[in-house]
């Protein structure tokens, strides 16, 4: 069979598998849509979860952004994992006593305010369908690459299946999919990261592979190798730190806190049955993940000493297969510069501006010619960071078969994270729009139909967005973390761990985050881009860090106002003393 | 249930807590990037130390932290009469 036989048998397989597992487990009740019926078990959980978070951005993307950025890449290494310290300590055990079903039914009732409410849900939506165009995007990608079908046939093929098992499922047909996707992922993550590792230095694992001698020297170890590669050629140390000190403190701070108040994250931990199981839920949550992340360097590493190795110097008519095939995609681009006919990488941008613009034209070697202007630097040769996961195993000359199992591991990937977004906002509409506030008399049957409708809706919008991307898809991811930790962290945190925390702090405080977070990002990635440098940013601190700053004075203002203004009533009060303990302890308390 | 319960058991909650983010800090934010270049110096394997916590140490530190936090809050809800069933 052929490479894109084989990816057809392995993404149809799993498709089939995923609409197996929603038609099993369909749900009845609204407590089944939103939360499972709070019956799952905690490992499940935490495969869900790590499936729920991983999205196509840690798949596709992220190993990437490290080959080329290397030591400064950490950030999302760092940020994207010790979120989830933030969420197992400080959240995740409180929310599942509270035992509602969304994190605006948090907001609302701790700050008893249907003002808090709305502010909430504008910002769940807000957050989810920024994460969620993405995830479309990414399913149209790994479809038109892989099985060379149209990137919208690509987008609508993913909105039909996602539509199946979130309107129908809900939140439990999600989540015994997502233990699926998980599985399917990691394991397309793993196997040709291990098959590269033993080749490259011998140790089976990628982890340890990252840290080893290489394959047929044990002199040399392969980071120093790397390290070596890059300063000959003029490239940044693959691992010495580039950014600014403090520009990665917050970064990591914003990607930290944003995980940790990212809605479609926390409400998994509302579906196990018990407080012990949610914090024991996190832990096989962060262990799954880990798997994963501590993978990507590795693969990072790997795939930026092969690249080196087999394009570097090398004639443009020798060149692998691969290389053309993605020129061909408009992912990679080459300027003879000095008209050796050889392609010289080097470090600093080829090309002006950096991202190719392609003529019809063929240049004397063959190449698609360009329109951009050269730089003054001796680089000739555009890479874009995405493909590195994709076109990795091919690059190391890895069995089709392994080829084929990247394509369904992205897909899954992108799949699972849409679901649980859509979920979110579905809920958001349904539960915490129309019954806590516009529409309080509904039934229930009436509140899942509502829920299944705004699930279709916003499939159909995510679709739209998939196939229109507006522009600034990409800009706006910071976005989301950004807002998750200047929003909702400090509500979250403050509204379990001080009790005083009344509904005026907390408005301002959401209020605060929510504006300054989003001006500075605005003004940066909108209105004035040329601006954006680090010479114009406050502190030094990137449109992408700034949520940590939105979160430091969101805190300010919450305690600031919370001085002047009355302290919660009392059975708030008591609401707090009951959720920071496993067991009901509500009346007991009252009586001493 | 007694208020002063109430209360031993949420002061043993939050020292914890605050212990266990200590740790969560100084192997992600101290050793992974304000220590960085200084680490690096050093030798862990194949790896630049600094290099190793940013990319390895802290995420492995991460997950037992949330396993002790777990194994560590059971023990309190039970010395404490609080837990579940």
């Amino acid at each position: 069979m052929t490479a894109q036989e084989l990816t057809y048998l392995f993404v149809g397989l799993t498709f089939v598998l995923y609409i197996g597992i929603a038609i099993a487990s369909r749900s009845s009740s609204t407590g089944e849509f939103y939360v499972a019926g709070g019956h799952v078990n905690p490992i499940a959980n935490g495969a869900a979860t790590a499936a729920d978070w991983m999205s196509a951005a840690s798949f596709l993307s992220m190993a990437g952004i490290i080959a080329f950025e290397g030591a400064d890449g950490a950030r999302y290494l760092m940020g994207w994992t010790g979120g989830y310290v933030l969420l197992a300590l400080l959240f995740a055990p409180y929310l599942r006593k509270f035992g509602k079903y969304t994190v605006p039914d948090f907001v609302g009732d701790r700050y008893y305010s249907q003002t808090a409410r709305m502010v909430a849900v504008v910002c769940v939506i807000f957050i989810s369908f920024t994460y969620v165009a993405g995830q479309m995007r990414g399913v149209g990608i790994v479809f038109s690459r892989f099985l060379e079908v149209d990137i919208n046939t690509g987008v609508i093929i993913g909105m039909a299946i996602v539509f199946f098992y979130s309107v129908l499922g809900g939140m439990k047909g999600i989540t015994y999919t997502q233990v699926a996707q998980y599985c399917v992922l990691i394991f397309a993550y793993l196997v040709p990261a291990i098959y590269i590792s033993i080749i490259m230095t011998g140790n089976p694992l990628p982890m340890l592979g990252l840290g080893s001698t290489i394959a047929g020297d044990s002199s040399i170890f392969l980071l120093d190798k790397l390290d070596g590669l890059t300063d000959e050629l003029g490239m940044r140390i693959f691992t010495e730190s580039n950014k600014s000190m403090i520009d990665m403190f917050f970064i990591t701070a914003a990607l930290m806190a944003g995980t940790a108040g990212l809605p479609h994250v926390i409400v998994r931990f509302f579906t196990v049955p018990r407080v012990r199981d949610a914090r024991i839920s996190a832990a096989y949550a962060l262990v799954f993940i880990a798997l994963l992340y501590t993978t990507a360097p590795a693969v990072a590493a790997f795939a930026r000493i092969n690249i080196i190795e087999n394009i570097d110097s090398v004639s443009y008519s020798e060149l692998p297969q691969w290389f053309k095939r993605w020129e061909e995609a408009g992912l990679l681009a080459w300027l003879d510069k000095n008209g050796d006919g050889d392609v010289q990488y080097r470090g600093g941008a080829a090309l002006s501006p950096s991202k190719p613009i392609y003529s019809d034209e063929r240049g004397v070697n063959g190449e698609r010619e360009l329109v951009n202007e050269a730089t003054s630097g001796p680089n000739e040769l555009y890479i874009d960071r995405d493909i590195i996961v994709l076109a990795h195993p091919e690059i190391a000359k890895l069995p089709d078969w392994v080829v084929a199992l990247v394509a369904a591991g992205g897909l899954a990937a992108a799949l699972s994270t849409a679901a649980g977004l859509l979920l979110v906002i579905s809920t958001a509409i349904s539960h915490d729009l129309l019954k806590k506030t516009l529409m309080p008399k509904i039934s229930e049957r009436q509140e899942l139909l509502y829920a299944r409708f705004a699930a279709a809706v916003a499939v159909l919008v995510a679709g739209l967005f998939g196939i229109n991307p507006p522009g600034f898809v990409a800009e706006v991811v910071a976005f989301a973390f950004g807002l998750a930790a200047a929003t909702f962290f400090p509500v979250i945190f403050l509204g379990i761990f001080y009790k005083k925390m009344n509904k005026e702090a907390a408005i301002s405080a959401m209020l605060t985050g929510l504006i300054f977070t989003s001006s500075y990002i605005v003004y940066f990635k909108f209105i004035d881009p040329s601006a954006n440098t680090s010479a114009n940013w406050w502190f030094g601190i990137s449109p992408e860090g700034i949520g940590t700053l939105g979160m430091i004075f969101s805190f300010f203002v919450a305690l600031l106002v919370s001085r002047f203004t009355s302290p919660p009533p009392l059975e708030i009060q008591d609401l707090v003393d009951d959720i920071r303990v496993p067991v009901n302890s509500f009346e007991k308390v009252n009586e001493t | 249930m007694k208020k002063e319960v109430m209360e031993s058991y949420w002061r043993s909650n939050v020292r914890l807590v605050l212990v266990l983010l200590f740790v969560w800090f100084s192997v992600s934010f101290l050793a992974g990037i304000v220590f960085l270049d200084f680490l690096n110096q050093f030798r862990f394997f194949g790896y630049k130390l600094g290099f190793w916590f940013s990319t390895q140490g802290s995420i492995y530190t991460f997950v037992a932290l949330i396993f002790f936090y777990a194994w560590c809050m059971n023990k309190i809800d039970e010395g404490h009469g609080v837990e579940e069933e």
